[in-house]
């Protein structure tokens, strides 16, 4: 087996005094597609941010790449791992290519600015994501799911083997979820890049996810397929709720090979026609 | 105008920027090109005018070029000891209050930041006025009291700012920085106030710094300020792709390979540093940090590789006109013109752009 891309083991993460993770172990491999599902304050956001080095675990070990991320500058991390940003207020009219182009900036020299290749790199990734029509405009006249793809672009454009989302989508509306999440997926398969991404929607994550890794309370309570993570048991003791309300959203799953306990409702059409990214 | 009301509407400005503008490079040609014409006029006009050609002849001569004098010595004297380290000081303080105004822009993620907005401002108006208060004048190098304790002024305050402000995690936005700049701003104004009302006779000295001028330049008191203020700007323009990372936010920023904590401390301390200098040689000459960033990156774009270099040619070539137009007034204090000529064209650039999303 190949080694992981990213690799935490044992790792325990405390803000004071609270424990916020808990000797969790997970490991990615090399063109892997994992979801990291878990209630509110479960820790999915820290293990994100302790894999990208921006938080120092208390205990355990973190590597990128096969090397501990304490020992990497922060651009060496960021050619290892793109991070989608979080949706942010740019303080300035800011064209969506030079969004875009914010992804290059662990590989540029720092006096030298933008080479060709760097160029060619963004231009790829706008294509790659669909956004070309965008071109020119100020990202922050865009709508939410637009400014998202946008964010992905930076983030494809950075050309880590590694891609890293937290809930990218939320507040977005159906279309863009379905958009963003195929997106993802024909990244992950296309180009071969890993993903792991923070999601909500247990549905969206079980239908477009081939892996599932549950956090709950700082450790990982479940971690494979679908149909294994999300059973109705889990469910309920993990977010303490009747397993039959997700089961309705579950429907979607099926692909996955979910059990739907409670009943199957119909599958809205928008989501199984597969509209793509624009 | 509330620096709320303020804050929304340049948020929801929307820039039109030319789809096809000139290269960052040819715009910096142009600039240098308007700035060597601003030099020479400035230096050729005022109370005795010198005629542009032996205005050139003497400058050319100066920088060690073979050329025949043709001109009366008083010209000479009058172009190179009295008007020429004027507008030097004027480049360099208009240059640098420019960069330092994008620099704490694109720190604090605010477009209505200014050099002054971390108590630089009061710092320095506290000090001096300090200064003028105190009989004693020592002068080292032809500065006096008044420059050497308003620059300290405006370095300490903004240390205070920054120790008392910070806080959060290395990754929380810099908005507490902003409100403690406001408040001990606030404390130092009303330092300001009890020394004004101290100061009797004085307090024409004082509301001189307060506006901002340039009579006072000397080659001795720009040899003080310029390498501070070239070597701070230069430094800050070296950290151009940071506040690049930044445009995103701080997190961001890091994912993007900037290490935020140190390079944000670097470069308040640099821009800090740079409006201090300025300030001790010129006073509080406001407007220029604010403007000449904004209209560069009308132009070019927020890529702050292009508009820190663009915008320091632009706010040298500003100051120096506003200087000249001081001068021509009859001395009047220069902040009120670059504030005169500065605050309607804001105004005026608030309204031109049309509202937008709003984020």
């Amino acid at each position: 087996m190949t080694p992981p891309i990213a690799e935490l083991s044992g790792v325990t993460v405390a803000y004071r005094e609270r424990l916020v993770l808990r000797g969790v172990d997970l490991a990615i491999a090399p063109g892997e597609r994992v979801a990291l599902v878990g209630p509110n304050g479960a820790g999915k956001s820290t293990l994100l941010r302790v894999l990208a080095g921006l938080v120092v675990p208390r205990d355990g070990s973190v590597t990128l790449g096969g090397d501990p991320v304490a020992g990497l500058g922060r651009a060496a991390i960021a050619r290892r791992l793109a991070a989608v940003p979080g949706q942010a207020a740019l303080p300035f009219a800011t064209r969506v290519e030079e969004v875009v182009a914010l992804g290059r900036l662990p590989h540029e020299d720092p006096f030298r600015g933008p080479r060709p290749a760097d160029r060619a790199a963004v231009d790829a990734a706008i294509e790659r994501v669909g956004i070309g029509s965008l071109r020119g405009r100020d990202a922050r006249e865009l709508s939410l799911g637009e400014r998202q793809l946008v964010l992905i672009a930076l983030a494809v454009a950075q050309a880590a083997p590694l891609l890293v989302l937290d809930e990218p989508t939320v507040h977005l509306d159906l279309r863009h979820q379905v958009a963003v999440m195929e997106l993802l997926a024909d990244v992950n398969r296309r180009d071969g890049v890993a993903v792991l991404a923070v999601l909500h929607d247990l549905a969206l994550a079980a239908h477009f996810f081939p892996r599932l890794a549950l956090l709950d309370g700082g450790r990982i309570v479940a971690d494979g397929p679908p149909a294994h993570v999300l059973a109705p048991e889990r469910i309920r003791a993990t977010f303490g709720v009747d397993p039959a309300i997700f089961a309705g959203s579950a429907a979607f799953a099926a692909p996955a090979g979910l059990a739907v306990p409670g009943g199957v409702r119909a599958v809205p059409s928008e989501l199984t026609a597969g509209p793509g990214g624009r | 105008m509330s620096i709320g009301a303020r804050s929304l509407a340049l948020a929801r400005a929307r820039v039109g920027r030319p789809a096809r503008a000139p290269s960052a490079g040819v715009l910096a040609l142009i600039g240098l090109g308007v700035l060597a014409c601003v030099i020479v006029a400035a230096v050729a006009v005022g109370s005795v005018a010198v005629a542009p050609g032996d205005t050139v002849g003497i400058l050319l001569r100066a920088i060690g070029l073979p050329i025949g004098r043709s001109w009366s010595p008083a010209a000479e004297t009058i172009v190179l000891e009295l008007r020429l380290p004027r507008v030097l000081t004027a480049i360099m303080v208009g240059g640098g209050l420019a960069v330092a105004g994008a620099a704490f822009q694109g720190l604090l993620r605010n477009p209505l930041a200014d050099p002054y907005v971390l108590g630089t401002a009061s710092g320095a108006a506290l000090g001096a006025a300090i200064a003028v208060l105190i009989p004693f004048r020592a002068v080292f190098l032809d500065l006096g009291l008044l420059h050497v304790l308003s620059f300290a002024g405006a370095l300490l305050s903004v240390a205070v700012v920054y120790r008392l402000g910070r806080g959060g995690g290395p990754f929380a936005p810099l908005t507490g920085l902003l409100l403690t700049g406001y408040a001990v701003g606030s404390l130092l104004a009303a330092g300001l106030a009890m020394t004004m009302f101290l100061a009797g006779s004085n307090l024409r000295q004082i509301f001189a710094f307060l506006l901002g001028g340039l009579e006072g330049a000397s080659w001795l008191r720009l040899a003080f300020a310029a390498p501070l203020i070239a070597g701070g700007s230069l430094a800050i323009v070296a950290r151009a792709r940071v506040l690049n990372g930044l445009l995103l936010g701080e997190e961001a920023a890091a994912h993007l390979g900037v290490d935020v904590r140190r390079e944000r401390a670097v470069l308040l301390a640099l821009a800090s540093l740079v409006t201090a200098a300025a300030v001790a040689v010129a006073g509080l000459v406001g407007f220029i940090g604010l403007v000449a960033p904004h209209l560069v990156r009308l132009v070019v774009g927020p890529d702050a590789r292009r508009v820190l270099p663009l915008a320091a040619i632009l706010g040298a070539i500003l100051l120096v006109l506003a200087d000249l137009g001081a001068r021509l007034l009859g001395e009047i204090p220069v902040g009120v013109v670059t504030a005169v000529v500065g605050a309607p064209f804001f105004l005026a650039l608030l309204r031109g752009t049309r509202s937008a999303y709003e984020l």
